[in-house]
């Protein structure tokens, strides 16, 4: 569904500077009408800052902020008309459950049924009916979660900011929550920038992705092409496991081990690197496959439910981590440390980027 | 599964022993400061009350508390007494929150060095400080001559040995003892509640009133009432700064002992000070909840 009054965010030349260190460096960035973006980086990337910015919680140096066609770099927040969900919750502990869900629409002069008859509404969306007369130091962190996502969203607000709102619940709850997160987005329709450093979370909830480190944008683009195009070695080590090992050249193609990769990319690099997923390396030789083949002896091989994960170094001493489905493993004494094994990539699986080969 | 007979269960009475030695030893370490309070506080106030029943003859009366009621001037007193330490209250209220605010806005450096500013005077004995405003705002003292000299006022100004100077001293004494529990409670509340509040559509006023205020207020109400509290019972600044004009209740105790050395009447002025004090707090503890405000969680 499509929310009518969605805006598009229009970030552009975005710079934040504290002492010698850009926590953003001209950052360039657009985020749809209606869409799901989630900013991904590790702590101290700078994602936060650039949340705190589009809030308004914090004054860059330069650069540009629109909602549509509107600067809002100047605005105070409090004229923003951004709804947001803090990492810490931030609901009001002299207030009830009510209360806080009401406070923006108070805000706005909403007439008091009105306002009622919203705040249950928003109780019902987050599953809290019933709930609102409740204080806040008698709800759970879920609970608590809901109602600051009911907070945020109540005043019908056209953009949503979202800082690490999962990271304080326990795991079952968090994925939980993602799905409800992704599925309120979709009836809200509501433009919605989420922060966080879970690249899983990110994958599962984005349409797209921005990955940020040191205040600098890397890529931006939907999970898939993330995960499986990432555009160096940073997205690929901090997105997903992976193994990266250094390839070399020689006459327009790139070779692993007198292996062909693929013919040379056309870029302005010298050097390659070949990036492997582990649950794309196979025990069995696929049929009918142009394949790498990667000789070598377990390290170490940890059985974890629905897969085995492998440490093999290989005879050129390089170390490749792997992770096998377990109904692929025939026994596990063919995973035993000191034996030897082969194991297979699909030349259609291989990630190639620019950089740290030789 | 059956269940095990209590005796039998294994260690169940060794570990029932354990945890009750435990809780002695704790109990114990409360007994040296159970007695200094029996023998330093109950016990002393336990005669004072007695000595206000008894007459000048030794018998049992209520004479003390008659004379009380009968006699203009002791009414004066009291209320001199709440007057000045409302008064004293009010203006550090006045100077304290803005204060506090400050100091909670400051980086911990910078708040450490205020903060010490503002402890100073704590560590300077009370003569001293009252001694020192005296000197200062006396008819020919520092005050006086310098806004003479650049024109403020004309003839010396009476600034001391009256409820001005009483206040002025007063509220210097009492400043720190606001300030430090409001500091508290300001430092407790997450920035994050001040930046919902503005992304939530606040204006910085509405933020302030709505939001800040109100999460202030147990350090408020706290800091609110020891100074009240140590206000009611106060004696050294009063005395020097007010020169004999402001009689308070303790100041008047000094002065009956002194001139009529009467136990009985000094006693049961200070039996009603401290029933007043005791009312003051057990309504402000109805109103306000004071144990969450002076305790942290209630």
């Amino acid at each position: 569904m499509q929310n009518d009054t969605a805006l598009p965010i229009q970030i552009s030349g975005l710079t934040k500077q504290y002492g010698d260190l850009y926590a953003l460096n001209r950052v360039d960035l657009t985020v749809k009408s209606g869409e799901f973006l989630t900013l991904l980086g590790p702590s101290g990337s700078g994602k936060t800052t650039l949340l705190m910015a589009i809030a308004g919680f914090n004054r860059p140096d330069c650069g540009s902020i629109r909602f549509g066609d509107t600067e809002m770099i100047l605005t105070p927040p409090h004229r923003r008309d951004v709804g947001m969900v803090f990492q810490s919750y931030a609901l009001f502990p002299h207030m009830t459950v009510a209360e806080n869900i009401g406070f923006p629409l108070k805000l706005r002069k909403v007439p008091p049924a009105v306002r009622t008859k919203k705040i249950e509404d928003a109780l019902e969306t987050v599953q809290l009916s019933g709930l609102g007369h409740r204080n806040i130091d008698q709800l759970s962190g879920g609970q608590r979660q809901r109602v600051a996502l009911a907070r945020a969203f109540v005043f019908a607000p056209r953009i949503l900011l979202m800082d690490e709102p999962l990271s304080a619940l326990d795991k079952k709850l968090r994925e939980r929550m993602q799905i409800e997160l992704k599925q309120l987005h979709r009836k809200l329709g509501v433009t919605t920038v989420y922060v966080t450093h879970d690249q899983r979370e990110a994958l599962t909830m984005s349409d797209r992705i921005a990955v940020i480190n040191h205040g600098e944008l890397i890529q931006v683009d939907n999970p898939e092409g993330i995960y499986n195009a990432p555009a160096n070695e940073f997205v690929a080590d901090f997105i997903g496991e992976s193994t990266i090992l250094p390839l070399q050249q020689s006459n327009g193609s790139l070779y692993y081990e007198s292996q062909v990769v693929c013919p040379t990319p056309e870029t302005n690099s010298s050097t390659y690197s070949l990036v492997i997923r582990p649950e794309r390396l196979s025990l069995q030789k696929p049929d009918n496959a142009d394949l790498l083949v990667f000789n070598g002896t377990v390290k170490e091989s940890v059985y974890q439910g629905e897969t085995v994960f492998v440490l093999i170094t290989l005879d050129d001493s390089n170390e490749i981590s792997v992770r096998y489905g377990t109904n692929a493993v025939s026994s596990t004494s063919q995973l035993e440390p000191d034996t030897r094994v082969d194991t297979f990539l699909r030349l259609s699986d291989v990630i190639v980027i620019p950089g740290t080969g030789q | 599964m059956t269940v095990v007979a209590d005796n039998t269960a294994t260690n169940a009475n060794a570990l029932i022993r354990q945890r009750r030695r435990e809780e002695w030893s704790v109990l114990s370490l409360a007994i040296p400061a159970a007695l200094i309070i029996a023998f330093v506080v109950l016990l002393p106030v336990g005669w004072l009350f007695y000595l206000s029943f008894i007459g000048d003859d030794g018998q049992g009366t209520l004479e003390h508390y008659r004379k009380m009621i009968e006699y203009k001037s002791y009414y004066r007193v009291f209320i001199t007494t709440f007057k000045v330490s409302i008064l004293t209250t009010l203006i550090c209220l006045a100077l304290g929150y803005p204060l506090a605010y400050f100091l909670a806005q400051l980086p911990p450096r910078w708040a450490g060095f205020f903060m010490l500013a503002v402890l100073l005077p704590f560590w300077t004995s009370l003569l001293v400080r009252t001694y020192a405003w005296l000197v200062l705002l006396q008819r020919k003292g520092l005050l006086n001559e310098f806004a003479i000299d650049i024109g403020l006022w004309e003839t010396p100004v009476k600034l001391v040995h009256n409820l001005t100077g009483t206040l002025i001293g007063m509220a210097h004494i009492m400043l720190p003892f606001l300030v430090l529990p409001l500091y508290n409670a300001m430092k407790k509340i997450d920035r994050d509640l001040m930046h919902a509040a503005a992304n939530l559509g606040a204006r910085p006023i509405n933020a302030f009133w709505q939001i800040y205020f109100p999460l202030t207020m147990p350090g408020l109400v706290a800091g609110s009432l020891i100074v009240f509290v140590l206000c009611l019972g106060f004696y050294v600044t009063p005395a020097v700064l007010g020169g004999g004009r402001v009689v308070m209740v303790s100041t008047q105790i000094t002065s009956i002992l002194e001139n009529q050395f009467n136990w009985g009447a000094a006693s049961s002025l200070g039996v009603v000070l401290l029933v007043a004090t005791i009312a003051v707090l057990f309504i402000a503890g109805r109103v306000f909840k004071l144990e969450s405000a002076l305790f942290g969680k209630g």
